[in-house]
């Protein structure tokens, strides 16, 4: 039984973490918070884009570091800690690795180097309204190399340079590539919940695309990229439910009040314990995730989706009764909390909410006739 | 990170295996089996099976009839073990806990003396902490022990006594200085479940079942050569006692996702979206408390002490219990009310673990004390407000 990662990969997050408590604190998040101009911050970009962790699971050949999926989640689980306000997951959880499952051979070594070196940042749009993604909400559609559309809401959508794009083609659904920068898109930056993640609208009126995978399996591949993406996301959401236990559990030790501290009172020792229950389960519910991950398991789709369910659920209740720990300090704009409340829920329902993943998850247990 | 054993563990397991199929058949489905009269007998022989071969207490030293061996082997025992129609239970108490309390605060005499029948399996112990007015505030308990020449004499009940209708001895906290706090004057003796002054009364549960006893004790004198530790040392000694509780691994009781997935099959629920919700966060909650095991047997196999994950576990699997149950039945609607075997879907599984859960979420640690744990051990939570601290039991 080895159910845990290895010494390097913990040595990894060791360094991560030093370096990002170094260079993204959330004085940095609250920089791009504060700023409406801000889309991203691009000095802590620059610094990770340094780092090389964006082709930490691109193979060399294409060049990025050639590690591999079990440290992109350490990574991912670092960068959600930090609530890094820079686009790296669009980029290299669902771009790379949407390329790395469908790509030629050719888009690969074009892309995947412009990724790992940060020049490319690329997003992922499939929604194009509320409601869950499926066949019978996509409207945009390809043909002949071009792609016309609107997709809403990209995440990092209007810093991302190029994008995929889930759209019709003939009578079925492919994916497709598209050079942001190219004639016939436009973008419309969207207010949001969480404004130190940007999003966009982004209008495609014929723009040039090529097809991602082969034609009609642009749904097939889409479900594919989300199980993958799916537990990296599942990572960083676990690092953010971890910190908001760790403030929750300061703050009731140091906050007095009726003449003790509130973390002596049941109601509140109760709910921290619940907290650390739900960030337990989410753990290791990510760990078998990174397994099927790491080793193309045909487990992926249940353990993928149960590392999401889980996480999502833990950093939910984690970053809501954060708030309620910290009482009115915590309903204040200075106060931190709201950070990961925002980032919670942006995670939560970037690539499908908790609902849409428990239904693959009994489908997927359903497919396997278990 | 993988799930694979090492070649070590591979071939200890192997050898485990090759000594369970010697003497035992597989396990027949995961139905709840019927424990019978012959059931304490068929135990026994097992124990003593077990113990011959040298698979009873496998982290024991080899000087006391243990193997000598990991944590880790423990583990792999306890798995491999359950895979067979193994009668296990009534030594879990005894060998996991009382004994190794007899072991730490005992005379070379009772390691001599009780040691050996207890891993052959010819002598079962209970452990008699609990009391009516001493549940998870067990240091306040009443039971009286008074020092009379070179004898004790013990006066008082406790409850909730597993296994005490078969026990041969028991180890019994009680209390020998009313005068000064709670937790200062317990003392800790060996006592002879056979004595006559010793009543053992079943406990009608909620549940229906008679498995847990009352025990009364009347004049019951206990020489002092059987204390264990100092007199109002009694509570150090029961936290050695209930440290190795923890220690025992405990598996997942009654039916899980997988069961009332199988159900809702056959009833033909599974195009119900609100069921098929549920049943994700059943599958989730469920492969949440396996694989945090995983991780504890990680940290085992290297050698290391686990972390505090393992503590979520009966939280989990309780509450995770119950739900499933009251679902079940709730889908059945009312015909779910029906418990007979031969009437109510899955042998009547859910009916029965619906009313057992109750009692799982209170033995061995309530949902709150549990909690409790967590928040001031793994968080470090301050202390519950405790206003008999420092005052004498008897001003209470």
């Amino acid at each position: 039984m080895n159910f845990d990662f290895s010494d390097d990969q913990k040595f990894l997050r060791e360094e991560a973490r030093k370096f990002l408590s170094a260079q993204c604190t959330t004085k940095e998040v609250r920089e791009v918070l504060d700023d409406e101009a801000m889309s991203h911050h691009a000095g802590v970009w620059q610094k990770i884009v340094e780092m090389g962790w964006l082709g930490a699971a691109i193979p060399e050949e294409y060049g990025g570091l050639g590690l591999g999926m079990l440290e992109m989640c350490v990574i991912a689980e670092e960068l959600g800690r930090a609530l890094a306000p820079v686009p790296f997951g669009s980029s290299a959880f669902f771009f790379a690795e949407a390329v790395k499952l469908a790509g030629s051979e050719e888009q690969k070594k074009a892309l995947l180097p412009n990724v790992a070196g940060g020049s490319l940042i690329g997003c992922i749009g499939a929604s194009e309204g509320p409601g869950a993604v499926d066949a019978g909400h996509v409207n945009a559609s390809f043909k002949d190399g071009a792609l016309s559309g609107v997709k809403v809401p990209v995440t990092d959508g209007d810093i991302a340079t190029h994008a995929i794009v889930l759209a019709k083609e003939g009578s079925g659904h492919s994916l497709v590539i598209v050079d942001l920068s190219g004639d016939g898109v436009t973008r419309t930056a969207l207010g949001t919940i969480e404004p130190t993640r940007s999003h966009a609208e982004i209008k495609f009126e014929n723009a040039q695309a090529e097809r991602l995978g082969e034609a009609g399996q642009g749904l097939a591949l889409y479900e594919q990229v989300l199980n993958r993406a799916a537990v990296l996301l599942a990572f960083e959401q676990l690092g953010g439910a971890s910190v908001c236990l760790d403030m929750a559990n300061d703050y009731a030790k140091e906050r007095v009040a009726f003449g003790r501290p509130i973390g002596g009172n049941q109601a509140i020792k109760h709910k921290l314990a619940d907290m650390y229950v739900k960030n337990e389960v989410a753990r290791s519910n990510c760990y078998y995730g990174a397994w099927a991950l790491s080793t193309d398991a045909s487990e992926l789709p249940e353990a993928a989706a149960a590392a999401r369910v889980a996480a999502s659920e833990a950093y939910w209740f984690a970053s809501k009764e954060n708030i309620q720990t910290h009482g009115g300090m915590g309903f204040t704009w200075e106060v931190d909390c709201h950070l990961y409340y925002r980032r919670a829920k942006l995670l939560a329902v970037q690539a499908g909410g908790p609902a849409v993943w428990k239904e693959k998850l009994v489908s997927a247990l359903e497919a396997k006739n278990v | 990170m993988d799930f694979q054993d090492s070649p070590e563990e591979a071939e200890f397991r192997a050898e485990a295996n090759a000594f369970l199929s010697k003497h035992l058949q597989p396990k027949d489905g995961n139905a709840i089996r019927e424990r019978g009269d012959d059931f304490l007998k068929r135990a026994k022989e097992w124990q003593k099976i077990k113990a011959e071969g040298g698979f009873a207490q496998i982290t024991w030293p080899k000087e006391i009839g243990g193997r000598g061996g990991t944590p880790m082997q423990q583990v792999i025992w306890n798995q491999e073990e359950s895979n067979f129609d193994a009668p296990t239970g009534p030594f879990a108490i005894g060998l996991g806990m009382c004994v190794p309390t007899v072991i730490a605060f005992g005379s070379d005499e009772h390691k001599k003396r009780f040691v050996g029948p207890a891993l052959l399996g010819e002598e079962i112990w209970c452990q008699l902490f609990s009391e009516p007015s001493a549940g998870s505030d067990v240091a306040g308990l009443k039971t009286k022990a008074v020092k009379d020449g070179d004898e004790w004499v013990i006066n008082g009940q406790k409850v909730w006594t597993t296994g005490a209708q078969f026990s041969d001895y028991g180890i019994v906290l009680t209390r020998t200085n009313p005068d000064v706090p709670k937790h200062k004057g317990l003392t800790m003796f060996i006592v002879n479940m056979k004595d006559p002054g010793v009543e053992v009364r079943p406990i009608h549960q909620a549940s229906g079942g008679r498995e847990f006893n009352e025990v009364y004790f009347t004049d019951v004198r206990i020489p002092d050569s059987d204390r264990l530790g100092d007199p109002g040392m009694g509570w150090k000694v029961a936290l050695v006692t209930l440290m190795n509780e923890r220690l025992a691994v405990g598996g997942s009781p009654g039916p899980d996702w997988k069961e009332i997935m199988d159900y809702a099959r056959d009833a033909g629920s599974m195009g119900d979206a609100a069921f098929r919700q549920k049943l994700a966060d059943w599958y989730v909650a469920a492969q949440g408390y396996k694989l945090t095991k995983f991780r504890t047997q990680t940290a085992l196999s290297k050698g290391e002490t686990p972390g505090p994950e393992n503590s979520i576990g009966k939280i989990i699997t309780a509450n995770h219990l119950q739900d499933i149950c009251n679902s079940a039945i709730e889908m059945q609607d009312h015909y779910g009310l029906i418990s007979d075997k031969d009437k109510a879907p899955a042998d009547a599984i859910f009916q029965q673990s619906f009313m057992w859960a109750p009692g799982l979420r209170i033995a061995g640690g309530t949902d709150e004390i549990l909690k409790n744990i967590i928040a001031e051990r793994v968080l470090g939570l301050p202390q519950d407000v405790r206003v008999d601290k420092d005052k004498a039991f008897s001003e209470m």
